[in-house]
């Protein structure tokens, strides 16, 4: 009896340790970036591009960069959810008599999930190359599409795989065809296409390997999709390898900024979730 | 038996994967009558059931060989419509999974896909279906609420009702009781015996007093074989099978 108190005891332990671990890191990371960045926070920097020697520590924002990493993201995350829904519901509902098949498939986007983003950077650049591109927003947003397919893919089929079969059942027993079924599949899983778009938007707002080549830098606000544009990761990359404590500072503000757009996308996704899974069973 | 029958299933073999889940079955299921297939867990009930509206299709490594006539057109011949098959029989599942969208277009669903679109001829149908399944009075003042809020007794009775909607001449139920309190179950009941008046109904269950209850035959089938069909006070009271007896007297389940 002592025994399986004592047991019970340490597991809680370690479990309420390794919240705290987690917890403490995630206050850490914010509260390091909001202490080193809100000083250099100012209306400038979310409504002014780079004036002139803004890197040596003179006037300007990363205006530039917020707008580029929005298009970016928000560019491959569409993209991307234009051609996962697709292969995900390719996946569970035309091949899922083919066991083998849809299984190799799955393999085939877990690899991708695990693949480094530069890689994917490395890969548009080589299509940008062939198709002559040069570092544009469709550059970058080419290659975070490819970043942020895999992540679709798989988040989308554990979601289409929780919907049960007998829902899909009824739906074809009343004389539904596969697309009809896959159009219901679709209503009982609209939460969690959310679920998926912010975990796309979050992954693809913050990656700075996949745009390092292919979307290149400006300090101004692309207007095309053929001009370069700067984005967050990047604007934050170089102003942190500055030795003048002003950049710096805003390297710090730029973190800090990036991590309340991420923020509020993922209150508004959380609203999004519930207003949508009033239907849900 | 006077009657032709509205299925008849020759020489069914269903394998899934290496297993011979129905062997060989030969049956005709009679017009406007209550049909309840028998039998211990696994034994293939379900699987017969659910040979009927070609739901079985998308099982992984199925393999159907044999003929199912409805209405004389063999719904496994390659040329026949699988939606139009499945559009002549509602299916009653073990729980209710209601559409993820409101009580309205629950009902309304089948008849939309199926193509018809004027509000006013919707409007009728869901009330002619929520009528018959005795949910009208219950849900008249909610028809857009979602079809999720009802409890499963009512969710049950709107699956049936959007079953119905579509036109269907069979019922098939599946277990459609198993979820439901005893007071739901006597509802669904008595549907089911007031609705064979129009329509053939063939029921899935493990309750033998359901099956007394509801039933005018039964098919008690066991490890993929139909041993016995014949009039439900037959196969139950005076079973010609030693199986069939033992099964009923409950020395196997």
């Amino acid at each position: 009896m002592k025994r399986r108190k004592l047991e019970e005891l340490f597991f809680r332990l370690l479990m309420v340790l390794a919240t705290i671990v987690v917890a403490g890191s995630f206050f850490l990371i914010v509260g390091t970036i909001f202490i080193k960045g809100v000083h250099y926070m100012s209306w400038d920097m979310i409504t002014k591009v780079p004036g002139g020697g803004f890197y040596i520590g003179k006037d300007g924002g990363v205006l530039n960069a917020i707008i580029g990493s929005m298009y970016v993201a928000g560019g491959a995350t569409i993209l991307g959810l234009l051609i996962s829904i697709p292969v995900a519901l390719f996946i569970n509902i035309y091949i899922d008599g083919k066991m083998f098949l849809s299984n190799t498939l799955r393999a085939a986007f877990d690899v991708l999930f695990g693949i480094p983003s530069i890689v994917y950077g490395a890969f548009g650049f080589l299509i940008m190359i062939y198709f002559g591109i040069r570092a544009s927003l469709l550059g970058g947003i080419i290659a975070v599409t490819l970043l942020v397919i895999p992540i679709l893919v798989r988040t989308l089929d554990e979601v289409i795989r929780t919907v049960p079969f007998e829902l899909r059942d009824a739906a074809l027993s009343l004389g539904a065809t596969r697309w009809e079924m896959a159009k219901v599949v679709l209503r009982q899983i609209r939460p969690g296409i959310f679920t998926a778009i912010l975990l796309s938007f979050g992954r693809a707002i913050g990656d700075v390997a996949s745009v390092l080549f292919t979307a290149g830098f400006s300090d101004n606000i692309p207007t095309s999709l053929h001009e370069p544009a700067a984005t967050l990761p990047l604007a934050i990359f170089f102003q942190l390898g500055s030795p003048v404590e002003e950049v710096q500072g805003r390297g710090y503000a730029s973190a800090l900024i990036l991590t309340i757009i991420v923020l509020v996308i993922t209150v508004l996704s959380d609203i999004l979730i519930k207003k949508f899974s009033k239907h849900k069973i | 038996m006077t009657k032709t029958p509205h299925i008849s299933v020759q020489h069914l073999n269903v394998h899934i994967g290496n297993q011979h889940i129905l062997k060989d079955i030969n049956i005709n299921i009679p017009d406007k009558k209550v049909t309840s297939i028998i039998g211990p867990s696994g034994c293939g009930k379900t699987t017969l059931l659910k040979s009927f509206n070609r739901l079985l299709d998308n099982t992984p490594d199925v393999k159907i060989t044999g003929k199912v006539l409805v209405d004389g057109e063999d719904i496994y011949a390659p040329d026949a419509e699988v939606t139009h098959i499945r559009k002549k029989m509602g299916l009653l599942s073990q729980r209710p999974y209601p559409l993820p969208m409101s009580i309205y277009d629950n009902v309304a669903y089948g008849p939309r896909i199926h193509g018809i679109r004027k509000k006013q001829q919707l409007d009728q149908l869901v009330e002619e279906q929520l009528k018959a399944t005795g949910l009208w009075n219950e849900v008249k003042d909610r028809l857009n609420a979602s079809a999720t809020r009802l409890s499963i007794g009512q969710q049950q009775r709107l699956c049936l009702a959007r079953g119905l909607a579509v036109g269907p001449e069979i019922i098939l139920g599946d277990e459609s009781t198993s979820a439901l309190d005893p007071v739901s179950t006597s509802i669904i009941e008595d549907l089911f015996i007031s609705l064979k008046e129009k329509y053939s109904i063939v029921l899935v269950t493990h309750i033998l007093r359901q099956a007394r209850r509801v039933s005018d035959y039964i098919i008690f089938v066991y490890m993929g074989k139909i041993i016995e069909f014949g009039p439900t006070e037959e196969v139950l009271l005076n079973p010609r099978e030693e199986l069939t007896k033992e099964y009923v007297k409950g020395y196997i389940s």
